[in-house]
């Protein structure tokens, strides 16, 4: 069980990686839809034994993360016409050394973390390097719907890390924050499909243009 | 010493030339078509070795010497390498420097030899392949790193063969990266172009005949096959083997990497020239997160 919550949790930064690195908004959504899918299957192989707790937050992650956003992402992308990032502020090639050393910096940290209880050192690692990566998406893209993306991978990070106190959490609070997410991106899909009709573009720099 | 290194190196060197032919073959069938023969590069060879070569007024010797460094350098290197799984014909420590440098020696005379025509085609395609180089040998000495943290040997028959573990994943994957530009393979260079402008590799060899350009046809197999056997040997330990069996697995293994280059080929076009480096550099960016997955286990 452990070689293989390893072998997901590198799939994860992995589809980071990809999201950092490409130039189609097709890609980046699919991604992140990866990443989701492999966040709902993290806590049944960190789990050998199954409880409803956790069959329940790996189905719901699914359902969420992994079909609806991604699909109401492929809508919104659809609606607003747009292909492709231009011109992030920070290269792709600059992202992707910058997204190593968040994970230098996260397995760093990861080791000297005192988390209760006893994890896998990659998920620390893994979770805080998402994290990261997450804040380097959203600060460096300039379409409004990339920086959606990267609010995703930023969550999926806290996903992770919620998960070294998977019995201790309520499934409660997990599904209101599953619901949270879910009507963030919702509602920032619908300021996209506007910004997008407003300004016919998705350059978040141009939000600081007046209009009335 | 048995003869275990020495019968798997020249069955490497005699077999090599298929893996173009395999790659090939498996882009045709995915298209519909039935391809030339595996073995079309053996008999282009042995058509090449028996014609006459034809120089430029304005070449020197530099032009003749690049084919036979082009077959000799990855024959050296293929001496490092342990093909059999358990030790090279020759090794010792930091053999893995000499193994990088004298590819990089093969590329470096092939490089002068292209500017040396004064054609700018080959100059154009000379300063490419100049460039990606440098970007791929992090990639590779950072492969090698992530060995050397798993290992602790120091030689390329030592760090070949450690105990599997994720951040080897990485490394292969990475290192499978390094062969698809080392061997001018489609995301960085597609084989097939008949496009001068676009060419890379293909380009710098456009004004060898004869049997020089049989030498650097090999010379280039024989390339792809060590980077095609260096994933294999970090994913499949073949150290408990039998050496006719670690032998198989090794040639198979290879075989495997040629279909999935094949693969690859048709079905994702060839980058951008300037998104080149960006691949590379994803390269480098798999094995350093290999070395860091490495100094956390």
């Amino acid at each position: 069980m452990q070689h293989l919550a390893d072998l997901v949790l590198l799939l994860v930064l992995l589809t980071s990686f990809l999201i950092l690195g490409t130039t189609r908004l097709t890609t980046c959504i699919r991604a992140v839809a990866v990443q989701g899918g492999l966040l709902g299957v993290l806590p049944l192989v960190l789990e050998p034994q199954w409880s409803a707790h956790t069959l329940g937050l790996a189905t719901g992650t699914i359902l969420v993360k992994a079909i609806v956003l991604p699909w109401f992402l492929t809508w919104a992308i659809r609606e607003a016409a747009v292909r492709r990032e231009v011109e992030p502020r920070v290269g792709y090639i600059a992202s992707l050394i910058l997204g190593v050393v968040a994970v230098a910096v996260a397995s760093a940290v990861a080791t000297r973390l005192p988390v209760p209880g006893d994890h896998p050192i990659l998920l620390l690692a893994t979770s805080l390097s998402c994290v990261i990566m997450g804040l380097l998406v959203l600060a460096t893209r300039g379409k409004a719907l990339i920086q959606v993306v990267g609010y995703l991978m930023l969550e999926n990070g806290i996903y992770v890390f919620g998960l070294t106190s998977v019995d201790r959490v309520p499934f409660l609070v997990e599904v209101g924050v599953l619901l949270d997410v879910f009507v963030g991106v919702f509602i920032m899909g619908i300021v996209v499909f506007h910004i997008n009709r407003e300004f016919d573009s998705l350059d978040s720099a141009r939000l600081t243009e007046l209009k009335d | 010493m048995t003869a275990g290194p020495l019968v798997s190196l020249v069955a490497v060197l005699l077999l090599a030339p298929a893996l173009p032919g395999v790659a090939t073959k498996t882009k045709s069938l995915l298209t519909g078509r039935h391809g030339a023969p595996v073995l079309q590069l053996h008999r282009d060879l042995l058509r090449l070795l028996r014609k006459g070569a034809v120089y430029s007024t304005t070449t020197t010797w530099m032009f003749r010497l690049a084919p036979v460094a082009g077959v000799v350098t990855p024959l050296l290197a293929g001496i490092l390498l342990p093909l059999d799984g358990r030790g090279a014909v020759l090794q010792f420590s930091g053999d893995f420097v000499a193994f990088a440098a004298l590819l990089a020696l093969g590329r470096f005379t092939l490089i002068l030899a292209a500017l040396d025509t004064g054609s700018s085609f080959e100059g154009m395609g000379a300063s490419r392949d100049a460039a990606f180089a440098s970007l791929v040998e992090p990639a590779l000495f950072l492969c090698f790193v992530v060995l050397i943290l798993a290992t602790g040997q120091l030689s390329l028959s030592g760090m070949l063969g450690a105990a599997p573990a994720p951040s080897l994943a990485m490394v292969a994957v990475s290192l499978f990266f390094v062969l698809l530009a080392e061997a001018s393979r489609m995301p960085v260079d597609d084989p097939a172009t008949h496009l001068e402008l676009t060419m890379i590799h293909e380009v710098a060899v456009l004004d060898h005949s004869g049997p020089d350009l049989a030498l650097l046809l090999y010379g280039g197999a024989l390339r792809m096959a060590l980077f095609a056997a260096l994933p294999v040997s970090v994913l499949v330990s073949r150290a408990r083997l039998a050496v006719p069996l670690a032998l198989a697995a090794l040639l198979a293994g290879m075989v495997m990497v040629a279909v999935v280059v094949g693969i690859i080929e048709s079905s994702m076009a060839r980058l951008r020239l300037g998104r080149v480096p960006q691949f590379l550099v994803a390269a480098s960016v798999l094995a350093s997160l290999g070395v860091i997955l490495q100094l956390l286990t």
